[in-house]
């Protein structure tokens, strides 16, 4: 009974990471594949790799996926660590119902009509739509992602420290400064790291809010892979997933270093 | 003790008008504006709408053209059955992939929450692991996969299975298949947590009683679970009505999805008026779940109180 | 601060949450010096009265006074008092010498006087050696000894302590006890702990305030309180007793109350009129002393409590006894 029982667990684990895995780990293998036909065998190969060196396109998309990501992760961590703050020192203030739901709307707002009403509002103001565009469109949607990781170590915060601190004659800056940020850090820093992941990845409201210079990586994928199955996003998929892959692992490792 | 009524801990209110700037113009007033320009008529010129409104406009004048209004955009939305045609279908593949995904998901975070203590966090973790990586990615890789020349295809085939390609790729079932496996992470989550935060010892209580497993998890394990069902169909449902990519990427040319029907309507039509009208309906359409998420999350903090 | 000035005067302070006053109406003055306990059941306002000195709660009527300055409006980081907290707070980040030091460090102290001063702390509460340690490294009863010493290293006139034992186990509690003594007595540096142990009240202040729903019912030495509680909450809320009501002059009814171990239990009367007859209902052994329930023939049941001395008969459930209770035993309440 309790063998079979642990038997179905164990097939069922089994089971479930060969579906969550198994297509990116055919992505990766089929990287390597010699042939240009994607779904046929034909040896290992890295020319998929070394062709995409040759795209300059390609190249620059990334960086502009980088910079977009960058700066919009740090206006988003900016921004939703002080609306935290508010929504969780604040108390009851006049349209604090429509702050908070401001704050959480984009949470579940589809990205389409996030999309849609940016791009609404940059035409109507008449502003050129470029880098600049998909940096406050991003900014805009996981700040929200941000203010959720914040808000949750703020709760857990012990007040009680803060009025040691105050207690031994820092004043409310410095408090917030010495004793505050250093310990609401680590989840400053995850929220940074989901809103750069996010906007690294997003297509939709980038299509809407992108100019004619600026195509972010996941678009300019997307316009190829609309083309059909091709080697070379085989290779770019893998490159991206093994940057998402080392990133994880190194965090996982830092995270277990401070729990022992 | 007593409510946190200091006064001077420093409510500084910058710390509020900075973030809340931010969303009034970059998130609120976008959202005026799509208001505004689906009740404005279609127009060939850019952009595509005739305002109603100016930013010029005194008082009186947008008084006298409030009564002016276009609700055509909206009485188009429901005489085009494209657009009616849309919201059902993206409704109903989504609820069907949201029950599948439940239905996978379960026996999955089952599964590890009955781990060992050691071992939990680890498979919880790498469940959730794909969240991080690029949507596109994994749904590109379905691509790979289901197409009529694809691995399963070419698998099956060579196994003599089937003698002729499935031809799941750009389907309606390719679209499920895409939005199970994208959105299962959403759903593993909140269910894992609500499993594993159950005492073990109500299950050692149930068989103790004379309850069989199987009972002993219908009867506790399930119902206990309810919180994480529901919270986790809802974030896959919703964002999974509104989904663009998948069925844009796995459907065919005759899909009809609302996200995919909007960005055809904006970029290929260019038609914003009814694009934006859509665009509130759909809002709307997915207000209702949330009401009910919001409901069901207020009984049970009164539960707990 | 002139000559006479308590050290604190809080002047009919009222504060309220909401609808409840926590503290309701309060006058107190506390001296240069005095260990000084503010005792109450949990919610009596004590916690709130305390933080009101410190000046994380603001009066709604009243003043504070400390050393003679109204310190009604400044904010606790300008006001010359320090906390013991009931979680400690320590500084997870810190260690033990930057969590001591952290006070200094706000008035700009040099760092040769801050070294000194946090070396002479870590003596103080002999914790020499352990100044590198974080607090997550620390048992409970350090971290109890680096909250205390980092409360103390500003050297203020008075330092507020809450519940500073609650966190303890029973035996280190009472240890700790006497070491605040010492330390109090050492520095003479004013403490006011607040607690809800009537035990610990006694054992370590010189002066208690009995609290009760936002206002003080009774202020003195523990023994005065034990002797003559002011009222039937304090008489029950400080030590055993029984409460004996009696209808008097028809119309009022007044109560009496007397502690167990001022009652005598004997075989027989012995012609003393203060002698009732009873029968021993149930007792409870409880090493130096015994517990008896005594059934009186009204049907009240008193309490009594005999020291074990030894050479004298124990009795049992069933035995008839009789009870005598001195006139100087008894403590009228009014309420």
């Amino acid at each position: 009974m309790r063998a079979g029982a642990s038997l179905a667990r164990t097939g069922m684990l089994v089971a479930g990471f060969a579906f969550l895995y198994g297509p990116m780990l055919l992505l990766v293998v089929y990287s390597f594949n010699a042939s240009r036909l994607v779904t046929v065998w034909a040896g290992f190969s890295t020319r998929w790799y070394a062709a995409l060196t040759q795209e300059a396109q390609l190249m620059a998309s990334v960086r502009v996926s980088l910079l977009v990501a960058l700066l919009s992760a740090l206006i988003a961590t900016f921004n939703g660590t002080l609306a935290a703050i508010a929504l969780v020192r604040f108390g009851s203030f006049r349209t604090r119902t429509i702050f908070a739901g401001a704050i959480y709307a984009p949470l579940v707002m589809p990205e389409v009509i996030l999309g849609l009403s940016l791009l609404l509002l940059f035409v109507a103001l008449g502003i050129e739509r470029g880098l600049w565009t998909i940096v406050a469109a991003h900014a805009t949607f996981t700040m929200c992602f941000v203010t959720v990781v914040v808000q949750s170590r703020l709760v857990g915060f012990d007040r009680a420290l803060e009025e040691a601190a105050m207690d031994l004659g820092a004043g409310p800056a410095r408090t917030f400064i010495a004793i505050t940020l250093p310990l609401i850090r680590p989840a400053i820093v995850a929220g940074f790291l989901l809103a750069f992941t996010l906007s690294l990845d997003d297509l939709v409201i980038a299509s809407f809010t992108a100019g004619p210079g600026s195509t972010t990586l996941p678009m300019r994928v997307y316009s190829q892979v609309r083309l059909g199955v091709s080697p070379e996003i085989n290779a770019i998929s893998t490159l991206m997933l093994a940057v998402v892959g080392l990133a994880l692992l190194f965090f996982a490792a830092l995270s277990r270093q401070r729990g022992d | 003790m007593g409510p946190a009524s200091n006064v001077r801990s420093g409510r500084n209110w910058l710390v509020i008008a900075l973030p809340y700037s931010w969303l009034l113009l970059f998130f609120l007033a976008p959202f005026a504006l799509v208001l505004k320009i689906s009740l404005s008529q279609s127009a060939l010129s850019m952009p595509p709408y005739a305002p109603v409104f100016d930013w010029s406009d005194d008082l009186r004048a947008i008084i006298e053209k409030l009564s002016a209004l276009s609700f055509d955009s909206f009485a188009g939305l429901f005489n085009d059955s494209l657009y009616v045609e849309s919201y059902v279908s993206s409704v109903i593949i989504a609820a069907i992939a949201t029950i599948l995904t439940l239905f996978v998901a379960y026996p999955f975070a089952l599964a590890i929450a009955r781990s060992s203590s050691k071992l939990r966090p680890i498979l919880i973790g790498l469940a959730i692991a794909p969240f991080w990586t690029s949507f596109l990615i994994r749904v590109y890789a379905w691509i790979m996969i289901l197409k009529d020349e694809g691995l399963l295809n070419r698998f099956l085939l060579s196994i003599g299975l089937i003698d002729a390609p499935l031809g799941i790729f750009a389907t309606n079932t390719a679209i499920v298949i895409g939005i199970v496996y994208s959105y299962l992470p959403f759903m593993l989550l909140p269910l894992y947590a609500a499993i594993e935060a159950q005492d073990p010892a109500l299950l050692e209580a149930a068989a103790d009683l004379g309850a069989s497993p199987a009972r002993a998890f219908l009867r506790i394990t399930l119902p206990l679970s309810m919180r994480g069902v529901v919270a986790g169909s809802l974030l896959v449902f919703i964002p999974a009505v509104a989904e663009f990519v998948i069925p844009d990427l796995l459907g065919g040319s005759d899909t009809l999805m609302i996200g995919r029907t909007l960005w055809n309507d904006f970029f290929l039509n260019r038609d914003w008026p009814a694009a934006s009208a859509a665009a509130i309906v759909l809002l709307l359409l997915l207000v209702a779940p949330l009401l009910v998420y919001e409901r069901v999350q207020l009984q049970d903090q009164e539960a707990r109180r | 601060m002139t000559q006479g000035d308590p050290l604190v005067r809080l002047d009919r302070v009222t504060k309220r949450f909401g609808d409840v006053a926590a503290v309701d109406d309060v006058s107190l003055d506390i001296a240069a010096g005095e260990f000084f306990a503010l005792l109450g059941p949990s919610g009596c306002g004590k916690t709130t009265l305390m933080r009101l000195i410190a000046g994380f709660e603001q009066p709604d009527k009243g003043r504070v006074f400390i050393a003679g300055v109204d310190m009604t409006d400044v904010p606790p980081h300008r006001r010359p008092v320090n906390m013991m907290f009931q979680s400690y707070a320590l500084f997870p980040h810190m260690n033990v010498e930057k969590n001591i030091a952290f006070g200094l460090r706000q008035e700009r102290a040099s760092r040769a006087k801050i070294a000194e001063r946090v070396a002479e702390m870590l003596r103080l509460v002999q914790l020499e050696g352990l100044g590198k340690r974080r607090p997550d490294q620390l048992s409970g009863g350090q971290k109890q000894r680096v909250a205390l010493a980092r409360a103390l290293a500003k050297r203020p006139k008075l330092l507020l302590l809450d519940e500073p034992l609650a966190a303890l186990d029973r035996k280190l509690r009472e240890q700790t006890q006497f070491e605040l003594k010492e330390v109090q007595r050492r520095l003479g540096t004013a403490f006011v702990v607040v607690t809800h142990d009537q035990e610990e009240a006694s054992v370590m202040a010189s002066r208690v305030a009995v609290m009760r729903a936002g206002r003080l019912e009774q202020i003195g030495t523990p023994a005065e309180i034990y002797a003559r509680p002011a009222s039937r909450f304090v008489a029950e809320f400080i030590g055993d007793i029984n409460i004996l009501k009696r209808d008097e002059e028809g119309t009022r009814e007044i109560a009496t109350a007397i502690r167990p171990e001022r009652i005598l239990l004997e075989s027989d009367a012995g012609g003393s009129p203060n002698s009732l007859a009873g029968i021993v209902d149930d007792l409870a052994f409880r090493g130096s002393d015994t517990l008896y329930r005594v059934r009186l023939e009204s049907g009240t049941i008193l309490r009594v409590l005999a020291a074990n001395s030894g050479g004298r008969d124990a009795y049992r459930p069933g035995d008839r006894v009789h009870v005598r209770i001195p006139p100087e035993a008894c403590i009228p309440l009014s309420h």
